[in-house]
């Protein structure tokens, strides 16, 4: 099998890597690359356990072309919480939004590309901004509050 | 058997090395979950040919690159009239991916965002250069080629388009059901009606019966009555895991009728 370099920023930090031809970026990340935060759910697209943010839009890193990464900036969560955690981590443990956990590191970072474009958003937009994550254990109630908790100022950095 | 990719400097080159064996790669949200299950091997084709990702509005319409994701059309100001159908594809994730082009090759459930088009009356604009109707296009895009952009032509004014998906699942659901409709007016009368039908057959289909109750009427209670009543003639709605064929024929002249009566 035909191997291609890769170079982009994961995390803020220059990465190069080997891809495997018609390798998907959850799987380039998780293997080549040794981030093991973005979780594989279905393969197909529809759980978005596996949303990294790709030049700070979310992505669903199972359905991308590892090689089209090439020269762009990819986030995860394992680059959230560095010397202490992200808010929205503080959020998701003070509002038990982690059950299985799962889904977590998905729904992070659909949240932080949602506080990212709009710092305040409505109830509606954060239901709109998690839409394309499923959870099937703890609920997306204690999910939209810690969200929002972040949004509103309850819980700070 | 393995999977090759080719990187291709431009869609026309794309399209002379497709042959008969290879797979296009648009936004990835078809094709790579073929990928990752084994059911597309081979020849992967690509290019990050920047024509793809253009949108040129002009006065009375908009070609959009292939290569134009839901979430692009969302940011363009111009096609304001095709947001409600832009939101209603995928999640944000999709949205960020999902192209125009590949929309057109969508199978059931999927290809709402073509709906709206085929109910605009697009023009397909092939990799050659060559235009069609979506309608043609629509008959047999499995053997259609790669595609460059759509041109769609825009509605006079805004009342005179409309679009309502119907899911189980809101605000992310797959369709049972999409209905966009183009209803020109001209002194008062309908002129040029479009009503355009997803997820109710093989690819997105015209209620042809319903357009001809429409045609040359006011839009008042009692023709949006008749055109209800006629909505499903020449549909073909498949059962699947969201509905069956007998719920969909019941529902969707109800689900027309909200939709006109929206447009009044």
């Amino acid at each position: 099998m035909a191997l291609k370099p890769v170079t982009f920023t994961l995390n803020g930090e220059a990465k190069a890597a080997f891809t495997e031809d018609g390798q998907n970026l959850l799987d380039f990340l998780r293997r080549g690359v040794g981030d093991l935060s973005p979780k594989y759910g279905c393969g197909q697209g529809a759980c978005g356990a596996c949303t990294v943010l790709v030049d700070g839009e979310p992505h669903l890193s199972c359905l991308v072309l590892a090689e089209t990464v090439q020269g762009r900036r990819v986030e995860t969560t394992a680059g959230l919480g560095q010397a202490r955690l992200h808010p929205l981590q503080e959020a998701f443990m003070e509002r038990f939004a982690a059950q299985c956990g799962y889904c977590t590191p998905g729904m992070l970072m659909s949240a932080k590309a949602l506080l990212d474009r709009n710092p305040r958003p409505s109830r509606e937009d954060v239901i709109e901004a998690i839409a394309g994550n499923l959870c099937r254990c703890t609920g997306y109630e204690p999910i939209i509050a810690a969200i929002l908790d972040v949004a509103e100022g309850r819980i700070r950095a | 058997m393995a999977v090759l990719v080719e990187n291709h400097a431009t869609l026309a080159d794309a399209q002379r090395a497709l042959g008969s064996d290879g797979t296009y790669l648009g936004g990835g949200t078809l094709v790579m979950r073929e990928v990752n299950a084994g059911t597309v091997q081979g020849r992967i084709l690509r290019t990050g040919d920047p024509a793809l990702r253009q949108i040129r509005a002009s006065y009375d319409s908009v070609e959009i690159g292939a290569g134009v994701t839901m979430a692009m059309i969302l940011a363009e100001r111009d096609l304001a009239h095709l947001h409600p159908v832009a939101r209603a594809v995928g999640g944000p994730q999709v949205r960020n991916m999902a192209t125009v082009g590949g929309n057109l090759f969508a199978a059931h459930p999927y290809g709402d965002f073509t709906t709206a088009l085929l109910a605009l009356g697009a023009r397909i604009v092939t990799a050659a250069g060559a235009q069609r109707p979506i309608e043609d296009f629509l008959r047999d895009r499995e053997r259609a080629g790669l595609v460059a952009a759509v041109q769609v032509p825009r509605p006079r004014e805004a009342r005179a388009f409309g679009f309502l998906k119907v899911s189980r699942i809101k605000p992310k659901g797959v369709s049972v059901m999409s209905i966009a409709a183009h209803l020109p007016r001209d002194g008062g009368r309908l002129r040029g009606v479009r009503i355009a039908f997803g997820a109710m057959g093989p690819t997105p289909l015209r209620a042809q019966a319903a357009e001809r109750v429409l045609e040359g009427a006011t839009l008042d209670a009692s023709t949006i009555a008749r055109a209800a009543a006629a909505a499903v003639e020449g549909l073909d709605p498949p059962t699947d895991a969201l509905a069956s064929a007998w719920y969909r024929r019941e529902v969707a002249g109800v689900h027309l009728r909200r939709l006109l009566e929206r447009m009044l």
